[in-house]
Parts: C-alpha cells; sequence; structure tokens
C-alpha cells in the first residue's frame, strides 16, 4: 500500500518535479475528512489524484468529494479485475491457450494507491470549476462482492453500476434496478472477468504474425524540394 | 301526463347511457409503445420501450448492447499500435478523435512527448473530425423533425472535410493514424490551401443551417422549452460537451485540460447557453462548428516545422502504470483509463469512457412526462452514436 509520498522523495538524483499544490491540497482535506478510512493514495503532480478507501466509507466519501470538494461531474464507475489472465494474450500464439489447470495463478499486483483484493470497484469524479479530477478506488473482499450504490450522491452510477453489475458480477446494495445493460437478461457468466474467455478466440485462433512484405522504396515526386508543407517558424 | 313523464325519463336514462358508453369508449388505459431497435431516429440500434398515457410519456426504457463489440475485453488480447485500429471505430462519424486519448495516454505511461508539428497537426484533425460529426448532426436533427432538406446540405458539405482527412490520413472514416510519438505521415503538397477552402464551404454551410433552420419558426416552436435540463441534474448524470454547455456549464476540455495538444496557441472561444433546452444544444452545436473552422485556420496559419514523430522504440513497451486521458471529443468527454502491466502486452485493462454513454442515461429522467414528439426532438438533439454508447 502505497502512501502520498511525494515523487521529490524518490528521484534525488533527477531534478524533482514540482509538487502538486492543488492535490497535495485536496489529499489534506480528504484525510482529515475520511482519517482512518482513507487506506491509500497517489499523486500524479499535475496530472490526477488517486484515493483508496474503505468499503464502509465508499458512500461517505462520494459525499465528500460532491459537497466538500466541489466533484460535482459524475465522471464514470467501473471495476478492475486484478488477476492475470490465465489465456495465452501473446500475439505469437497460434491458438488461445487453454489455461492450465495446474499451474500457480498469477500473482495479483495492483496498482496505484494499492489494494489487497482481486476486484476493486473505481470511480472518477471531477470539478468542472477548478478543473481537477479525483480517481477513487475501493476493494471487494473475494468472499463477497458487493457494495453501497453510488445512486444518491450521483444519479449518474445508475448505468455504470449495471455494466459493472453485469461484467464483473459486483452487487450494488441499494440499487433501484440491478438488471443486465448489454449482455441478454440469460447470459450467464461475467465477461469481463480475467477468467472469463474471450470469445471471439475460441471460436476461431489468432492468426498470429502474417507474412508481410515491405513496403517498396517510393521515388521522391518530380518538383519536391523536400519542404514540409505549410512549415513555418 | 304520468305516460309523458315517464317517456321523458326513460329518454333521459338513455341519453346519460349512451354518454356513459362514449365514455368508455374514449377512456384509454397506458399502452406500451416500442421504439424499436431499427428506427430511423435512434442513430442506430437503439431500443426504447415508451409507456404511454395518450400522448405523455410515462416512463422509459432505453435497451442497448445491440451493438455492444467487447471492446473493453478486445483491448486487453491487442498490442497498444492495434487497439488504435479498434477504438477509432468507436464513435464512427468523428473517429481521429477516438485514437487521440488513448494514444496520449500511452505517451503519457512512456514518458513520450510528441514533437509541436505533430502535436499540431493532431490538434488540426481533431478538429476536422469534430466538424464532419457535428456537420452531421446540424443536418440530422433537422431531418429528425421533419425539416428534410438540411440533412442535404450536410452530408454534401461533409464530403469535402472528408475527403481532406482522406488526404492526410488515406481513410475517410477510420484514418488510424495517429501514432504512440506522433503521427504516421506529414502533411501532403497543397493540403493546407485546400482545407482552408473547405473550410469556407464549412462556413457557409452554418449559414445555411442558421438560416433554414434556426430561422424557422417551426423549428423554434418545437425545440424551444422542450427537454430542458438543470445545471446540476446534468453534471450529476455527467453529461459533457454540447450537452452540458447548453445547460449553462462553462467548460471545455479543449480549454482547460488540453494535454499537450495546441488549442491554446489560438483564439477561440467556448460558446455556452442558459436555456438547457433543445434549442440551446442545437444552437452551442452550430456555434462550435464555426469556432471550430476558425480553430483549423488559425493553426494552419502557424503550423511549426519539424519532424512528426518522436524517438520511440520499434516494438513498443509501455512501462507499468495507470493512466487516465480525456478529451473534449464531439459527442462529449470521452476518455480511458488505462492500466498496464510493463510486461510489453497491451492494456491490462483498458475503462473506456464514452461521452453517449452518460448522455443517453439521462433519458429515463428527462423523456418523463413529454409528449411522444418531443420524444424525437430530445433524442435527436442530445446526440449520441451507437457505437460509442454500446461500445
Amino acid at each position: 500500500m502505497s502512501s502520498a509520498e511525494p515523487e521529490s522523495t524518490e528521484e534525488d538524483e533527477v531534478e524533482a518535479p514540482e509538487p502538486d499544490e492543488l492535490r497535495e491540497g485536496l489529499l489534506e482535506r480528504i484525510s482529515d475528512a475520511l482519517g482512518d478510512t482513507l487506506l491509500g493514495s497517489h499523486i500524479r503532480p499535475g496530472d490526477e489524484l488517486w484515493i483508496r478507501v474503505g468499503r464502509d466509507a465508499w458512500v461517505d466519501t462520494g459525499r465528500l468529494l460532491r459537497d466538500q470538494l466541489g466533484c460535482r461531474y459524475f465522471g464514470f464507475l467501473s471495476v478492475i479485475d486484478w488477476m492475470p489472465s490465465p489465456f495465452g494474450l501473446d500475439e505469437d500464439s497460434q491458438t488461445d491457450l487453454d489455461p492450465d489447470e495446474t499451474a500457480e495463478p498469477g500473482e495479483i499486483q495492483q496498482g496505484y494507491a494499492g489494494g489487497d483484493t482481486r476486484f476493486q470497484v473505481f470511480a472518477r469524479v471531477a470539478s468542472v470549476t477548478e478543473h481537477f479530477g479525483i480517481t477513487v478506488k475501493c476493494d471487494l473482499p473475494d468472499d463477497d462482492l458487493s457494495i453501497d450504490t453510488w445512486v444518491t450522491t450521483y444519479a449518474g452510477a445508475e448505468w455504470h453500476e449495471r455494466e459493472a453489475h453485469e461484467m464483473f458480477g459486483v452487487t450494488f446494495v441499494g440499487h433501484p434496478d440491478l438488471r443486465n445493460l448489454y449482455l441478454p437478461t440469460q447470459f450467464e457468466g461475467n465477461p469481463l472477468r480475467k477468467d472469463f474467455p474471450l470469445l471471439a478466440r475460441r471460436l476461431k485462433p489468432w492468426p498470429g504474425i502474417v507474412d508481410v512484405e515491405a513496403m517498396p522504396e517510393e521515388p521522391a515526386p518530380p518538383g519536391d524540394d523536400g519542404a514540409a508543407e505549410g512549415a513555418s517558424s | 301526463m304520468t305516460a309523458l313523464n315517464e317517456r321523458r325519463q326513460v329518454a333521459y336514462i338513455d341519453g346519460q347511457a349512451a354518454e356513459a358508453r362514449v365514455n368508455l369508449e374514449l377512456e384509454t388505459e397506458g399502452m406500451t409503445l416500442n421504439m424499436g431497435p431499427q428506427h430511423p431516429s435512434t442513430h442506430g440500434v437503439l431500443r426504447l420501450i415508451l409507456e404511454i398515457e395518450g400522448e405523455t410519456v410515462v416512463a422509459v426504457d432505453p435497451v442497448m448492447g445491440y451493438m455492444h463489440r467487447g471492446y473493453e475485453k478486445l483491448t486487453e488480447v491487442r498490442t497498444f499500435p492495434q487497439v488504435t485500429t479498434l477504438i477509432n471505430r468507436i464513435d464512427w462519424l468523428g473517429s481521429f478523435a477516438n485514437e487521440v486519448p488513448f494514444i496520449l495516454a500511452a505517451e503519457k505511461l512512456m514518458e513520450v512527448e510528441a514533437p509541436p508539428r505533430a502535436q499540431w497537426i493532431r490538434t488540426v484533425l481533431f478538429e476536422l473530425s469534430r466538424i464532419a460529426n457535428v456537420i452531421l448532426f446540424l443536418g440530422d436533427m433537422g431531418v429528425q423533425l421533419g425539416a428534410v432538406t438540411p440533412v442535404f446540405y450536410a452530408f454534401r458539405d461533409r464530403e469535402y472535410v472528408l475527403n481532406q482527412i482522406e488526404a492526410v490520413t488515406g481513410g475517410r472514416f477510420h484514418p488510424n493514424f495517429d501514432r504512440i510519438g506522433g503521427l504516421k505521415d506529414d502533411l501532403p503538397k497543397g493540403w493546407i490551401a485546400e482545407t482552408k477552402a473547405v473550410m469556407n464551404k464549412v462556413r457557409e454551410f452554418c449559414d445555411i443551417m442558421e438560416d433554414l433552420l434556426l430561422g424557422s419558426e417551426i423549428f423554434e416552436a418545437r425545440c424551444r422549452g422542450i427537454g430542458v435540463i438543470p445545471e446540476d441534474v446534468a453534471l450529476a448524470y455527467g453529461l459533457s460537451g454540447a450537452n452540458a454547455r447548453a445547460s449553462g456549464i462553462d467548460w471545455d476540455l479543449r480549454r482547460d485540460q488540453p494535454n499537450g495538444l495546441a488549442w491554446n496557441e489560438v483564439d477561440w472561444k467556448v460558446w455556452t447557453h442558459t436555456d438547457g433546452d433543445s434549442f440551446a444544444r442545437y444552437w452551442v452545436r452550430l456555434q462550435e462548428t464555426r469556432e471550430a473552422a476558425k480553430i483549423v485556420d488559425s493553426l494552419l496559419d502557424n503550423l511549426p516545422a519539424g519532424p512528426v514523430m518522436a524517438k520511440v522504440p520499434r516494438i513498443i513497451k509501455v512501462p507499468e502504470g495507470e493512466a487516465w486521458v480525456s478529451t473534449e471529443n464531439p459527442l462529449g468527454e470521452m476518455g480511458y483509463y488505462v492500466v498496464t502491466r510493463g510486461d510489453g502486452l497491451g492494456p491490462f485493462r483498458c475503462k473506456i469512457r464514452t461521452a453517449s454513454f452518460n448522455n443517453v442515461s439521462i433519458m429515463p429522467w428527462i423523456l418523463r412526462g413529454t409528449y411522444v414528439p418531443d420524444v424525437i426532438t430530445i433524442v435527436a438533439s442530445l446526440y449520441f452514436i451507437l457505437g460509442d454508447l454500446d461500445r
């Protein structure tokens, strides 16, 4: 679990990037409000702030971001499945490899702001007046893939949660209408999970690298003095 | 006397009964109308299940997924350069714009910066795809409402823009031109002068649309006050692009978060409107088309010289990390959340946030209580593309 260390302490040989005052300030306000339930964070200076909260604080975090920090714009909400795919992803493999049942599952390694579990709900909200956005992550325990709904805070989460439900199998407690969005009603399985195979590859094996001939050298057209089109300055 | 009274009484009761029968026949119950997947107004295969009482819509249930191609799963089995071919096809009308946020995310993770000439040309092509996309909307909204003429002007003038895109990239609809570190090729000779001529045509087109549609009192009567979206509802649902700006939200990612592209090098204006109705959404997009033509002209006047591709290794290997980049696409805010493992394969997880998804998610809220003809007006004014909605 990473904590909010400014990049400069790790890269003393390289010139330290300027600390991002806006996001550092936001992180301070968030950690004051959330206290222990803020489990991790990460800042890429000038770019983005990531925070990770406990499942009990999910709704409170949403309200905090919307009301106290001015992030009224709802970007998106989805889930990351951190398990490495057991299927062949190499483009040169001639067939979609069947997963080796006896092989050890790949080590699960989470990304920014850390994580402990295979499934992580993440959402992004932004402030349209101050022009920053915050990505919020939350772990889901493997035996209980459920989390409170954000619909009461951000109305737009309704469809995003429906999609996350059908694609990953995550239940959103309190959602008014949790049925399939894209998939037919009788569809079994959760397609975006890593252990759900890509059916297109099962039906037709990936052809791998196809024989490609090199492009013939093109002679320059007459009257071309080599100057680029419209180049100025 | 009693016989007369009796006859009058019987006649009176008869009359009452007759009236009661007529009322029973006229009484309407709720009806479910299926604006089925094949419908000229839904820009593709979107199904709207409308529950109607008389002419008023009581509830709407949009059913999507007819065009779901599973892009997020497909990106996991592609390498980074291969993903560009795939994501071109999300919003197929303004397709260069789809590639840009993904390429920018990969460049952010690789810490590669495209040379200035590449960034400027990317911006020019981005604005051209915006013009191509929105010109279609300007004509298309007319034809949804029954005004057939504008859409012919739209398709004709769009061809000029698509010809310019084809001259540079080789493809009208699916350019697949952006590369990590820059662009595939430089501009062909004579392209700049041609494009400026095309921008004049675009401006003429906008004037024609203003005359034909905005000046038409039928259009005004059918669009003003229809489908009003207040600002807080727009933000809660994540409406973006012209839909948000028509509700008064002064937010444009080109100005506020340019991500290295060249919008802030030229002078242009963000158009907003306070009404938030369908008329406002059309008006904002019309002004934005004019503004985009102005941006293209200004950029082409001052294009810097130099290479169009930075030094990147031949086999692209993106280091481990997560990046989010979103841009002001023709339909709204489109972004990619790219998670990589640093193993030289493709994205580990690529969440594609499309503008149409949020724009359409407001339909159950906004279509409640409207009349059936207004459903078409509102659906047309929200402007979504099915590829963008379903991915």
